[in-house]
């Protein structure tokens, strides 16, 4: 408990929470209150509420959306507190699924308190935000967030005044210290106590806007509509024409909607521009008019930060860092993960051995397999994720990576994707999984799918141990990494061309250039850890019940009639041997199984086996034939049945036109 | 501005040449219009002296040619047009991309303002010609695509033409500013356009352009934005001292 701190005191105080006894969020527990937290991206929305809740929170989904949620438990003088952190968005009016998430659960759930964060050095645009908050009538409470920065800046913003010009407490913080967070907490259990929304202060519109939603809004109160959202914000949203909220009042009250219409129209005749365009216009003029009337700005100052930026976003020097740091992220991967694979890898195999086991009873085959299945999952996935996972957190938190998307915009643009795609995609070279799950920060579902279908070609971790182990080993570095040439090569063409193919148009970079800061590792390990457990929740049971079913089948002698089917593309077309069907088998759940495969069947010495073109094709084929297992279940969840069916056809297709190609062009030289 | 001004198709040519070359250069040299025309650099200078002195450009001997305010306007008028008629050309009668310039060269001289509003809608708005250069935009007083396509041709008059150039921000010098009074396109960018603070009547000014056609970085409302290109060449401003 934080008794011993003064109240009122003016130093700035570090918050912290109770040190009560509860490990797992998950327990049940009655909750006083529920805290939602919204606002814009980049405020430090996600420092609060790590500040707030620690290690006790849940990463998951939004019931049936691809919207990550999280949630997390608050002990404060007593009371449990439930946190919900929102999406990070700007509007309620662009119908992307975060928004529509958000809207809802604030209507619909009713929290006890929202908490608005926003970054006091873009106050105008974040009060933006503010401003259709507080038109869903919910209490709601302002958190000056980031004021060192502002201040940095010459920006001093008087909490007073914006708070009596908002109608709602506002409280100041530096959110990455824990300053201000205490009054925060407090402000919130207060109004969260009272529950009671100042009504009274209403935000009012310019007179020919403001009359016309009066007009609706009494429309909507006298036919007693139970629309859930509160009347003035539907009256609102219908003068904008939103069609979601238009169809939800059409199926009570059509004349309420006909009525707005005409109303609608009347603002345009008037202002010559789309009501929606007039509606956003007045919302700024009153988020300007208060910003201006609470930012005590003597003058802004050039800071360091922003000679930095100058210099990462340089024509010249811009290329060479942004190739620096993705060079740089990749790397300190590889040499990270590798370090710490092998040291795993070792540490396993001291308690049994992990290469796939072939004789035996049918028991110790599947327990071998599942195993080996937890094995690959920690000396595979982990490592490499896990270091990937905290340097993008930190280089994400700082603004260097808004600074790489915006100088390899153009680049991206040549598979219809843009910069800000770029972060997915290097993530799928250490594993496909959490790439494919972080395409979420893109706009529109078609760009998600481009990105999500091109880094299935992408060479991770697991890829990488097949091109290694057989290729390089067996006959040279050099055709090693011509594969990985080939596959980048493949992976840019058929990028473009389901670019090309896939219907839709490509939506545009709109990104905001927030200002450099010091990233908080603790911030960052905290995502890292957050990021990593939902990825075990998809890899894990995925490797463990694959790989014990795969071997399994084999032991059972299921697989050689399926290899022995698939001979005349195996080795007809690939010139492959017939055993080769079988280690694709086992490769489409596990890419690395292709070569644990051959060696537990042949041993170590696979020169005899297999002769070198046979090395090159196998691994060309097993990097590009199949998304593994937990990347097709990633697949199927964010995009479903069908797109993801496409897509493991669109691979299977490919590696067979490369394989087969690669084999008659490359056969003179090997 | 008298509206009635009939300019000749030679002196249409050369704005148009001129708005061209100076979309890569400030002050256009004499020989590159030259070459571009393929006529002689002495009867480029005579033509060009003489457009001076119709207040259409200022042209020194040394510097080059720029174009003064009318002149940006007429030139980006006849540039519309063309590349407009060219975008029809190749959109609705699938002609050869061989032919479409020379076509939409003489067809740009005799389209009427009338034909230019109702083609752009019956094209649903083209932001670039097939040779992906951008058009210019309309010069009537609308902010939106959707008010122009929500009017009757009797009512156009009423809003009436502007009096002010229109630049696209990509187009904005360093330490210009404008402000935004014309935005291209569907209703889905303009409301994310809208959300971040891109509003109409917002000032706005460039802080950087990436090379390489990369993204534009615009300082709006105390904070910073990078918007691409194909977003960037739809935002249009009014230029503001």
């Amino acid at each position: 408990m934080n008794k011993d701190i003064e109240e009122g005191s003016q130093k700035p105080k570090r918050f912290k929470r109770s040190k009560k006894p509860e490990k797992n969020a998950d327990t049940p527990q009655k909750i006083d209150y529920t805290i939602a937290l919204a606002g814009n991206a980049n405020v430090g929305k996600s420092v609060v509420f790590n500040e707030l809740t620690g290690s006790n929170q849940i990463i998951g989904n939004w019931p049936g959306k691809t919207v990550e949620r999280a949630v997390g438990k608050l002990s404060f003088e007593g009371k449990c507190i439930e946190i919900i952190d929102l999406p990070g968005i700007y509007s309620f009016s662009t119908y992307s699924m975060e928004e529509i998430v958000s809207r809802e659960y604030i209507a619909f759930e009713k929290p006890d308190v929202v908490i608005n964060v926003v970054d006091a050095s873009v106050l105008e645009r974040n009060l933006f935000f503010t401003i259709q908050l507080k038109e869903m009538n919910v209490p709601l409470i302002v958190c000056v967030n980031q004021i060192d920065l502002a201040k940095q800046k010459g920006i001093i913003i008087d909490t007073d005044k914006l708070s009596k010009a908002l109608g709602v407490p506002v409280v100041s913080t530096v959110a990455i210290r824990g300053e201000g967070l205490h009054e925060l907490m407090e402000t919130a259990i207060e109004s969260a106590a009272q529950n009671t929304v100042t009504d009274t202060n209403i935000l009012k519109y310019g007179a020919e806007v403001e009359n016309r939603i009066e007009k609706i809004t009494e429309d909507i109160d006298s036919k007693n509509l139970d629309l859930g959202y509160p009347s003035r914000w539907v009256a609102i949203k219908l003068l904008e024409n939103d069609p979601e909220i238009r169809k939800l009042v059409e199926t009570q009250s059509r004349e309420v909607v006909n009525h707005a219409y005409a109303l609608a129209r009347e603002i345009e005749d008037i202002h010559n521009e789309p009501s929606f365009s007039v509606i956003a216009s007045e919302r700024y003029f009153l988020a300007n008019q208060f910003a201006f009337g609470a930012q005590l700005e003597s003058k802004i100052k050039i800071t360091f930060a922003e000679k930095l930026d100058k210099l990462v976003t340089h024509r010249v020097f811009g290329y060479i860092i942004s190739a620096l740091v993705v060079g740089g992220l990749l790397l300190w991967t590889f040499v990270v993960g590798d370090f710490l694979s092998g040291l795993l890898s070792n540490a396993f195999s001291f308690f049994q051995p992990v290469d796939p086991q072939t004789t035996g009873t049918l028991t110790s085959i599947l327990w071998n397999g599942a195993f080996g299945g937890i094995v690959a999952g920690v000396t595979l996935v982990l490592p490499f994720v896990i270091p990937f996972y905290l340097m993008l957190s930190l280089i994400e938190n700082s603004g260097i990576l808004t600074r790489v998307a915006f100088m390899m915009d153009s680049a991206m643009h040549k598979i219809g994707l843009h910069g800000k795609a770029l972060i997915p995609m290097i993530l799928g070279y250490g594993c496909n999984v959490p790439a494919i799950e972080s395409t979420r920060i893109l706009e529109t579902r078609r760009e998600r799918l481009l990105a999500a279908f091109a880094i299935t070609f992408a060479p991770c971790a697991a890829r990488t141990i097949v091109i290694l182990g057989l290729v390089a080993v067996y006959v040279n570095i050099w055709w090693a990494i011509a594969l990985y040439g080939i596959d980048l090569l493949v992976m840019f063409v058929l990028g473009r061309l389901a670019y090309k193919v896939v219907p839709g148009e490509a939506s545009g970079l709109i990104m905001e250039m927030h200002t450099f800061k010091v990233p908080s590792v603790s911030v960052a390990a905290k995502q890292t850890w957050a990021r990593t457990k939902s990825l075990i929740y998809v890899v894990f049971p995925v490797y463990i019940i694959g790989s014990a079913a795969i071997q399994g089948l084999y032991a059972l002698g299921l697989l050689t009639p399926v290899a022995n089917a698939l001979a005349p593309i195996t080795v007809f077309w690939l010139g492959l041997p017939v055993i080769a069907g079988v280690v694709l088998i086992f490769g489409a759940v596990r890419k690395e199984f292709v070569l644990l495969m051959l060696v537990a069947i042949f041993g170590t010495n696979l020169a005899t086996v297999l002769t070198p073109i046979q090395f090159v094709i196998l691994a060309l084929v097993s990097m590009l034939f199949l998304p593994c297992l937990a990347t097709l279940t990633i697949l199927l969840k964010e995009f479903g049945a069908k797109a993801t069916a496409i897509i493991a056809l669109a691979n299977i297709t490919t590696a067979l036109i490369v394989g087969g190609l690669a084999y008659r062009l490359f056969l003179p030289f090997l | 501005m008298s509206a009635n001004e009939k300019l000749s198709s030679n002196i249409e040519e050369y704005l148009e040449t001129i708005y061209k070359l100076s979309q890569k250069e400030e002050d256009v040299k004499t020989s590159k219009i030259s070459k571009d025309l393929g006529i002689t650099q002495a009867s480029v200078s005579e033509m060009l002296k003489k457009l001076d002195k119709m207040n259409y450009v200022k042209y020194s001997q040394y510097k080059g040619v720029k174009l003064t305010d009318k002149g940006l306007k007429a030139a980006q008028k006849v540039t519309r047009k063309h590349r407009l008629l060219e975008r029809f050309l190749h959109d609705i009668l699938k002609l050869k991309d061989n032919l479409l310039h020379d076509q939409a060269c003489e067809m740009e001289h005799s389209l009427s303002d009338e034909a230019e509003r109702a083609m752009c809608q019956v094209l649903e708005y083209p932001d670039k010609c097939p040779g992906d250069s951008v058009i210019p935009a309309c010069d009537f007083k609308f902010t939106s695509c959707d008010e122009c396509l929500n009017r009757r041709e009797e009512e156009v008059n009423e809003v009436g033409k502007r009096n002010e150039n229109l630049i696209p921000i990509m187009d904005l010098k360093d330490h210009q500013k404008g402000k935004v009074s014309f935005i291209r396109g569907d209703y889905k960018v303009i409301r994310r356009l809208l959300d971040m603070g891109i509003t109409i009547g917002a000032f706005i000014s460039v802080v950087k352009i990436a090379p390489l056609s990369g993204p534009v970085e615009v300082a709006i409302r105390g904070s910073k934005l990078a918007i691409g290109r194909d977003i960037a060449c739809n935002v249009f401003v009014e230029l503001v001292e």
